[in-house]
């Protein structure tokens, strides 16, 4: 079986897309972390490093909470979608 | 304004099991979900076993969207290209009533709230309970959306992630050491593969349990769950140890997906859908030490409901009983008029007597025997290795077994290092 990319299994997923974003990252604590925890606990792939600092994309995110429990510095301003908003799974 | 006999926040199986078991007694029961439909936020593994819903909704099954009723458990080890089985079927499994049944969240969830508001319960859904109200000391109601929503007791069934329960100041935040993260695709085939593939032709299906190198040797392991037409397959991992090894669990899933032993069964699936969810694992060494507070209950995942034994990991079943006994909580507390602590203390009563606190003391010490890095790494690479030699014809004079599996053990594990494991195994699980 051909090795899926994170972006094509987001692809498959229903999303209503909020305007506002509804997790937030400290960037100037993101710098200062070489722990960066927050990469690999996302299932989505919505945190990226560039040039040191960390980078958050809340499009593809999936609501499972692990970035906001990871992170020891406290960096990740976590909450949920608005209501109505954010993944929808069909299956589940 | 209306103050409702309850407020039940979150539709999943805790939150529709309470508010059908209210609303069926007369009660005004609101339910709040965040998702525009129950089940919308919600993913798992795939099964659901015991009898606790046949009895609140008997023969549920014939009218739920269930996939199908679990004929078989497999249990395999993993190591490199090897992978050694044990599997188990049944008579047992094959009878009314079914033990288990794999089922999508988002189809099941949504027929179960259904179920609660056919006997009375207002399902809001695209609603999101973001605090709850206080008077004095006691919880009077919740926000959402903006408005007060007073009530008479609140129930807090809003998932791993509770925010309630935070708030109500029975929980702390959770720690990454006290969760699995899981995460699972669903591959759909054409009608009838599935069971071509898995020979399933008797309509049953296969919870089949991995572990050893899909984890790479961190706590945790693989599954495939065979579905009508479709598999459920993913992995569970400690969220610490994904963060502290940088491993990710979505590459751990794909190396899955590339084993000898899993790729030609799941070969040309199409991918529907891509879910992640957090589980709750410590049981009791992470469950708040009280369940109840002035005019509030907390239940299923919120409260940390899990069993996860190594051979089993149950929360569904484990969340409805909660839901129904903080239901039975609310009825007495409305039968006395008191919503206070010391009437809805009866809730954690309830649950002591039954399976659900039973079985999480029964395993208490398991949480802390399956963080042993031995296996997930060096017994199911030694299972392999044995299977490999007691099976392997190759014309030299054979050694009995149990030489074999010494000569594997030297320099890798004592032979009082494995007797202790198996020691600790036997107190735990």
């Amino acid at each position: 079986m051909k090795q899926a990319s994170i972006e094509d299994k987001l692809a498959v997923n229903k999303y209503t897309i909020d305007k506002d974003v509804h997790i937030k990252i400290d960037g100037k604590i993101c710098k200062t972390c070489d722990k960066h925890y927050c990469l690999y606990a996302c299932p989505a792939h919505c945190f990226t490093l560039s040039n040191g600092g960390i980078t958050f994309s809340f499009e593809g995110c999936l609501e499972c909470g692990s970035c906001r429990i990871v992170c020891p510095n406290r960096a990740v301003d976590w909450t949920l979608p608005r209501a109505g908003f954010g993944i929808s799974y069909q299956y589940g | 304004m209306q103050v409702f006999d309850a407020i039940v926040v979150g539709a999943g199986p805790a939150g529709s099991a309470c508010a059908y078991s209210l609303a069926k007694e007369g009660l005004e029961v609101l339910v709040v979900e965040r998702g525009s439909f129950a089940g919308a936020k919600n993913t798992w593994g795939g099964a659901f076993y015991g009898p606790v819903l046949t009895n609140l909704l008997p023969d549920f099954w014939q009218e739920a969207p269930v996939e199908r009723p679990i004929f078989q458990h497999r249990y395999s080890f993993l190591s490199g290209e090897s992978c050694l089985s044990v599997d188990y079927t049944g008579p047992r499994f094959k009878s009314r009533p079914y033990n288990g049944f794999t089922m999508f969240r988002a189809k099941f969830d949504a027929w179960f709230a259904s179920k609660a508001q056919q006997a009375g319960a207002i399902i809001a859904t695209g609603l999101q309970a973001d605090d709850v109200l206080k008077n004095g000391g006691r919880i009077s109601g919740i926000r959402a959306g903006g408005d007060e929503l007073p009530a008479r007791v609140v129930v807090a069934c809003d998932g791993v992630n509770s925010i309630l329960a935070q708030k109500a100041g029975l929980r702390g935040e959770l720690l990454p050491g006290d969760v699995k993260q899981g995460v699972k695709e669903v591959l759909e085939f054409p009608p009838g593969e599935v069971a071509r593939r898995f020979n399933l032709f008797d309509g049953g299906g296969i919870d089949w349990e991995f572990i050893g190198d899909c984890t790479r040797g961190l706590p945790g392991g693989a599954f495939i769950y065979t579905n009508k037409e479709s598999l459920s397959v993913g992995v569970v991992v400690g969220l610490k140890s994904l963060v502290e090894t940088g491993i990710r669990a979505d590459d751990l899933l794909e190396d899955f997906k590339r084993h000898p032993a899993v790729a030609g069964l799941i070969e040309g699936g199409r991918l529907v859908e891509y879910s992640a969810h957090l589980i709750p694992v410590s049981g009791l060494g992470m469950m708040p030490r009280r369940l109840y507070a002035d005019g509030f209950l907390v239940a299923g995942d919120a409260a940390a409901l899990v069993l996860g034994t190594g051979l089993a990991l149950e929360g569904a079943n484990f969340a409805v009983s909660s839901g129904i006994a903080a239901a039975q909580a609310v009825l007495k507390a409305t039968k006395e008029s008191d919503f206070s602590a010391k009437t809805l203390c009866y809730y954690q009563k309830l649950l002591e007597e039954s399976f659900v606190l039973k079985d999480l003391k029964t395993h208490q010490k398991a949480p802390h025997f399956l963080e042993n890095r031995r296996i997930y790494s060096l017994y199911p690479k030694l299972a392999c290795e044995l299977a490999d030699s007691v099976f392997t014809s190759d014309g030299k004079p054979r050694k009995r077994t149990w030489k074999l599996l010494r000569e594997k053990m030297k320099g890798r594990v004592s032979f009082y290092r494995m007797a202790r494991d198996l020691i600790e195994a036997a107190r735990a699980l």
